[in-house]
């Protein structure tokens, strides 16, 4: 082939100039919010499965006989406490003040445990009581939505002991950073999930 | 071991044992040939391992083409059951007929279609846009093994146990555990939704890529349409493939721990399934199809030594399709008892997707229109799709009319009609593709006549196949029938057969022409990388490209970009730098044989694997996660000697 042919020169940068790594950063924040809305359409899926099956008791218990006002409030409380103060960690971290980065990334683990400890707990009693998943369609869907949102927040979990084993292992790097800022972003979805099921799911419920 | 024991093994009829016999032989054989050849090193370093777009995207046409073959045995021996099974059972039990037709349309929708579109988007896109790389390169592999392990387990499902004779929809009760115990079912959903995943992540990476990779002054409407349709499908592929996701786990809670989301008892509801289902399903037809489209723009332009007509035209009417795709779901289902008024929207909405339809088959004709047409295999395949697909729209157009769809549902008319938009609409475009972009790929041409043969016998035998079907629906045969007693039909069915045997010798040629091809390939070689005087970056590499694509990655001013640089004089290049290349790894595959470990466990309820392959699998994911991404780099000097090893 030619020298005509060829495309015109450009140079090329190499992977380690900052250039290149905020190239790199837009591209993965990027891919990553697409991950996020395909994330979201999945529990739209399981939102809509609710609100076509959520009358469906099938002579079971209905909505309004299972649903604790003060459980679920407390269970908001601890996630959206939990969305929040991992933001300050990562403040914290921006800011360079690593003590107040882990400290509030441990509360932020410690909120988003117990909130699944709590939902473990209100699983168990309502299995006890005899409202299983394998007792009606709405309790099918109830479970389905709720549990589906509780594997979420262990996934969370889980990548914020990762996230903390990378900053011991790495240091607060751009690349360990930007981590976490993928582990807000899920976290905060999360956030809003449980907004979504609080109002789709408890609130009437409760009122009913 | 669960449910696991030896009555799962295939000695219950001839026919299946065959099948597994072939399977299980086919494995065998081509274990064999690696082991005789010494490839097992070049396979797991060059190919298993690698993160190289290129290669994935080979290895996502070679299993598209394996799946092609097995799809197709199952479609000749459909139509071989039909032709003769009129007022005697034929040569297959119901329960066997009802297996191979459901695994017929999911192999040929899951296993062929979607590996073969993924596989041309992922070779030819990035080069297209003229990038090194898809913008996640180990996402990409982790996609393809996951299609792979889905892959896996359906042919398992030969060997042992059965497959799903629920039809490629599974649509419940039918599908649900009452009706359908046994493994069957739970092989269908846990192929579809594995690599239902790996192709959502495709879509994730595709979408990225094209949003962020392009080559610099490459702005949106200078990108080649294939890479138009190529983001327009992967946009559906992130936002469709959920719903598939949640609709088959619910299927699967529902049969393995007794949940009621759709089952007849204690407040089920089947029309959720419906929606949901097609709620993905819809929006996959276009999946299979805008690709299919992007290559038939491409063919068409360069075999008319034009620029493609109504190039603005064209990317609008293939938004409008993406989008309006979401809106027909429940043409689907017109008689499930939606009101007159609900089936009306959706029928108009239906009808309105013909309108940008029919703007891209007047745009491909107008670029046809006194242009320097070369009647090349590619060209052939895309002529071919605009008469065909031509027909296929319109009995569409007709199925759209609620009350007519009242009376045509269910039958072979229906059955005609979709393989009249899929085998024109993805399959004619995918082989185009494969023919058009094969010398690229591998530096030698296909053979001409060959192609020219397999196109013949496949265009020929699909009218025969099908057209018949459409009479028989008019006639009021449903599908899917195992046996029948309307001595009236079989005359009809006898053709569909022979056209299935016309479309039979179509696929031997194809394998005729990859074997004279390779045979010859000193003679087919294609020295200059642009063997069709092409108008698009892909052309202005090597062929085979090198491993980083471009070795100065080009700048675009124009829609037909390598067009425009062939015809002005350039500088000498400056020299060359060192290239950084992501690194092979081992987690993909690794990841790929734990999926597909987990799908056989939960199939077979052997809880206890199950649990080991998940927590493989994440652990794979955080070790991943927590080693990051490593990189090789190849050397200035490297890059000047491959360089100079083209001229």
């Amino acid at each position: 082939m030619s020298s005509a042919m060829t495309p015109e020169a450009q140079p090329i940068t190499a992977p380690h100039t900052s250039a290149h790594l905020e190239d790199r950063a837009r591209t993965e924040q990027m891919g990553y919010w697409l991950y996020l809305m395909s994330d979201a359409i999945l529990f739209v899926a399981l939102f809509a499965t609710y609100a076509v099956l959520h009358a469906n008791s099938a002579g079971g218990p209905e909505a309004s006989d299972i649903f604790e006002f003060s459980r679920t409030a407390l269970n908001s409380a601890l996630l959206l406490t939990s969305t929040l103060v991992l933001g300050f960690s990562g403040i914290g971290f921006a800011k360079g003040n690593k003590g107040a980065g882990f400290g509030w990334l441990a509360a932020a683990f410690a909120l988003g445990a117990l909130f699944v400890g709590l939902e473990v707990q209100e699983f168990a009693a309502l299995v006890a009581q005899g409202a299983s998943p394998q007792t009606s369609g709405f309790l099918s869907a109830y479970f389905a939505l709720v549990a589906t949102h509780g594997l979420h927040v262990t996934v969370g979990l889980i990548w914020m002991l990762t996230y903390v084993a990378l900053l011991l292992y790495e240091g607060p790097t751009r690349r360990v950073l930007a981590n976490g800022n993928r582990l807000a972003a899920f976290w905060h979805m999360i956030g809003i999930v449980w907004i979504g099921i609080y109002s789709v799911v408890y609130l009437p419920g409760i009122l009913q | 071991m669960g449910r696991l024991n030896w009555d799962a093994l295939p000695f219950y009829s001839w026919v299946a044992f065959t099948g597994a016999l072939v399977t299980v032989g086919g494995g065998l054989l081509v274990v064999a040939l690696i082991l005789y050849k010494g490839w097992t090193r070049k396979l797991w370093t060059d190919w298993l391992t690698t993160v190289d777009h290129k290669k994935i995207g080979i290895m996502y046409i070679v299993l598209a083409m394996v799946m092609l073959l097995r799809g197709f045995i199952d479609a000749l021996m459909m139509r071989a059951q039909q032709a003769i099974a009129m007022g005697n059972e034929g040569y297959l039990p119901p329960e066997h007929f009802d297996q191979i037709f459901s695994s017929h349309g999911t192999i040929m929708i899951f296993f062929m279609a979607m590996p073969f579109l993924t596989g041309l988007i992922n070779y030819v896109m990035p080069l297209q846009i003229g990038a090194r790389d898809v913008a996640f390169p180990f996402l990409n592999a982790v996609s393809f093994f996951m299609t792979a392990a889905g892959a896996v387990l359906m042919l398992l499902s030969l060997v042992i146990g059965v497959f799903s004779t629920a039809g490629w929809t599974g649509y419940p009760p039918y599908s649900g555990a009452q009706y359908s115990p046994g493994v069957g079912v739970d092989y269908w959903i846990w192929s579809v939704m594995i690599s239902g995943i790996g192709t959502t992540l495709s879509g994730v990476n595709f979408v990225t890529t094209i949003m962020t990779q392009r080559a610099p002054g490459m702005r949106l409407m200078q990108m080649p349409m294939f890479v138009w349709t190529a983001l327009c499908s992967s946009i559906l592929m992130v936002f469709a493939f959920p719903a598939l996701t949640v609709v088959t786990m619910m299927l699967a809670l529902d049969r393995t721990f007794g949940f009621h989301f759709f089952t007849n008892a204690a407040g089920g509801n089947q029309m959720q399934y419906a929606n949901l289902f097609w709620m993905w399903g819809h929006p996959e037809v276009y999946i299979l199809i805008l690709p299919a489209f992007g290559v038939f723009s491409e063919v068409v332009s360069v075999f008319s030594s034009k620029r493609l007509f109504g190039y603005v035209s064209m990317v609008w009417a293939t938004m409008a399709i993406a989008v309006l795709s979401f809106t027909v779901w429940l043409h689907h289902f017109f008689t499930m008892g939606s009101s007159a008024n609900v089936n009306a929207a959706f029928g108009i909405a239906t009808m309105i997707i013909a309108i940008p339809t029919g703007v891209k088959v007047f745009d491909w004709l107008f670029t046809m229109y006194r242009g320097r047409i070369r009647i090349t295999s590619p060209m052939l395949w895309t002529m071919g799709f605009m008469v065909t697909f031509g027909i296929g729209g319109m009995t569409g157009v007709l199925l759209a009319i609620p009350a007519a769809d009242y009376v045509m549902h269910n039958t072979t008319f229906l059955v005609a009609h979709f393989h009249n938009m899929l085998v024109p609409g993805a399959l004619f475009g995918f082989f185009a593709g494969y023919m058009y972009w094969f010398p690229k790929a591998f530096g030698f041409q296909l053979s001409e006549v060959w192609g020219k043969r397999a196109f013949w016998f496949w265009f020929t035998g699909f009218y025969c196949a099908f057209m018949p079907l459409y009479a028989l629906g008019f006639m009021g045969m449903s599908r899917r029938m195992e046996h029948y007693d309307v001595a009236t039909w079989q005359p009809y069915l006898i053709f569909a057969c022979f056209g299935a045997v016309l479309v039979l010798l179509g696929i031997i040629c194809l394998g005729i022409q990859l074997w004279v091809s390779v045979r010859d390939r000193v003679a087919l070689a294609d020295t200059t990388g642009d063997p069709w005087d092409g108008r698009t970056l892909e052309w202005a590499t090597s062929s085979p490209p090198p491993e980083y694509n471009f070795a100065h990655i080009p700048d675009v001013s124009d829609l037909d970009a390598f067009y425009e640089m062939k015809q002005t004089a350039r500088t000498a290049p400056a020299p060359y730098e060192d290239i950084h290349l992501p690194a092979s790894s081992v987690y993909a595959p690794l990841m790929g044989v734990a999926a597909a470990i987990f799908g056989f466990a939960v199939i077979w309820w052997i809880w206890w694997l199950a649990a080991l392959s998940l927590a493989a699998l994440v652990a794979l994911t955080i070790a991943r996660n927590v080693t990051g991404e490593p990189h090789v780099t190849i050397h200035a000097a490297e890059v000047a000697k491959i360089e100079g090893a083209r001229t």
